[in-house]
């Protein structure tokens, strides 16, 4: 298990980081806790001619509130978001998806913006953050961009971010007392990814529900909000027949994966279950 | 390469290693403390698990460069004479069968019960999944982390 050879560096600071990508090109990756792409080098999927590493950057993994806004440092761990008392208390989502991250080695290295910058079509953030209606800060060369995580997730470990871009925060608008939400997945028992992980959040307005979001990741190679689901169960007072009939269409509208471990019509069928556990979950 | 100066076990030690080296082999090959396990090397087994500033890591993915100026112990710091209460505890119940992933496991429950000095089953499960034995001792690991629970507390 050894990686082909590349070079290494530490970056003392982002502009630090975003220079030596501009040195060194296309070849080059970012490397923060080294859970997903040090495996992936070792396997050979990936063999970068240059890691820069962002982990020993000062101040890059704080989690705070800020103008309504719940925001997280790129390097935070899932550790650090796990425990973390301003979210627990803002969006437990957020603290349940960074929980059941991996293993406990996992959480206490890999880091949010490593995760979402890998994009694996398993990972558990994705599902979470699109539900959350989270935005992505990148830097680059040219100063700082905010990207919707809708639109941040491009492809099977593609995203919106460009060769010479680092991603620095997400940024998590501040749900209502009233809103509530959860994250579950139905997990691969080894890797511990997602098979279907589905995130819920609804606010309820005299008992209807409102704002209704589910997203998916697992299911298709592209996480994604299930915007038919949602239309169904917007407005209505849940009960156990429209949550059925939202909870029927899960996933339609997407070409489903299917591997060794589930076949596409399995993933379906787990959509459907998951959708409905984490709506009774956040209308119960 | 590079010098870095690290606190392993609670003695400074100072190595020439290139910076992306992993610690496993920092300790294995450089510092010459065998007792973290190699296994699969690419972050699944556990084998490899240390404590950085006590929280349980794997060393394999874990570069030199993110470990200086941490606090390092590996199992032969644990304690002095290998009585400590996980390590008693492992005796105890008779956990190793093969014992190759044993000192990966005795690291993890000792960062469990350091933050978590009573944990229930679910508990226990939840912070020991990381860690895979393919002989399947799995029921005495629970067993022996119950019991060094039990006996620090008493």
């Amino acid at each position: 298990m050894i990686p082909s050879e590349f070079e290494y560096y530490r970056a003392g600071s982002v502009d630090e980081a975003l220079q030596l990508l501009n040195e060194k090109g296309p070849d080059a990756k970012i490397l923060a806790g080294g859970h997903s792409l040090l495996p992936a080098m070792k396997l050979r999927f990936n063999n970068p001619g240059a890691l820069i590493d962002i982990g020993g950057i000062p101040d890059l993994s704080y989690i705070r509130e800020e103008n309504g806004y719940l925001v997280i440092g790129a390097c935070a761990t899932h550790a650090q978001i796990a425990t973390s008392s301003v979210l627990a208390s803002a969006i437990p989502m957020i603290s349940e998806t960074a929980g059941i991250i991996g293993d406990v080695q996992v959480r206490n290295k890999g880091t949010i913006g490593g995760s979402i910058a890998h994009a694996d079509p398993a990972a558990d953030w994705p599902a979470a953050l699109l539900a959350a209606d989270a935005e992505v800060v990148i830097a680059g060369a040219s100063g700082t961009r905010t990207v919707p995580v809708n639109d941040f997730f491009q492809g099977l470990f593609t995203t919106d971010l460009n060769e010479s871009e680092l991603i620095t925060e997400i940024r998590i608008p501040k749900p209502s007392s009233e809103t509530r939400s959860t994250y579950i997945k139905f997990e691969q028992p080894a890797s511990r990814f997602a098979i279907v992980g589905c995130a819920a959040m609804v606010t309820r307005n005299n008992g209807s529900c409102e704002n209704v979001k589910v997203a998916f990741t697992g299911v298709s190679a592209i996480p994604f909000r299930d915007h038919q689901l949602e239309q169904e169960l917007e407005g209505k007072v849940p009960d156990e027949s429209n949550l059925d009939a939202a909870c029927e269409i899960a996933a339609k509208s997407v070409d489903i994966m299917g591997d060794h471990f589930a076949s596409q019509d399995y993933r379906r069928h787990l959509a459907k279950v998951f959708a409905k556990r984490a709506l009774k979950t956040v209308t119960g | 390469m590079a010098t870095f100066n690290l606190q392993i076990n609670g003695k400074n030690q100072q190595v020439d290693v290139a910076p992306d080296t992993p610690m496993l082999w920092v300790l294995r090959d450089h510092i010459k403390l065998v007792g973290t396990k190699y296994g699969c090397g690419v972050s699944m087994c556990g084998a490899c698990t240390i404590h950085l500033d006590g929280e349980a890591v794997r060393s394999c993915q874990t570069t030199v460069s993110a470990a200086e100026g941490k606090s390092i112990t590996t199992i032969e710091g644990l304690s002095e004479k290998g009585d400590h209460p996980v390590q008693k505890a492992w005796l105890e119940m008779d956990v190793a069968q093969c014992g190759y992933c044993q000192a990966g496991q005795i690291m993890s429950a000792a960062a469990l019960l350091e933050r978590n000095p009573n944990p229930s089953d679910q508990e226990i499960e939840t912070a020991m999944n990381g860690n895979i034995c393919r002989c399947g001792t799995y029921t005495r690991i629970k067993q022996a982390v119950k019991t060094a629970a039990a006996n620090s507390q008493s």
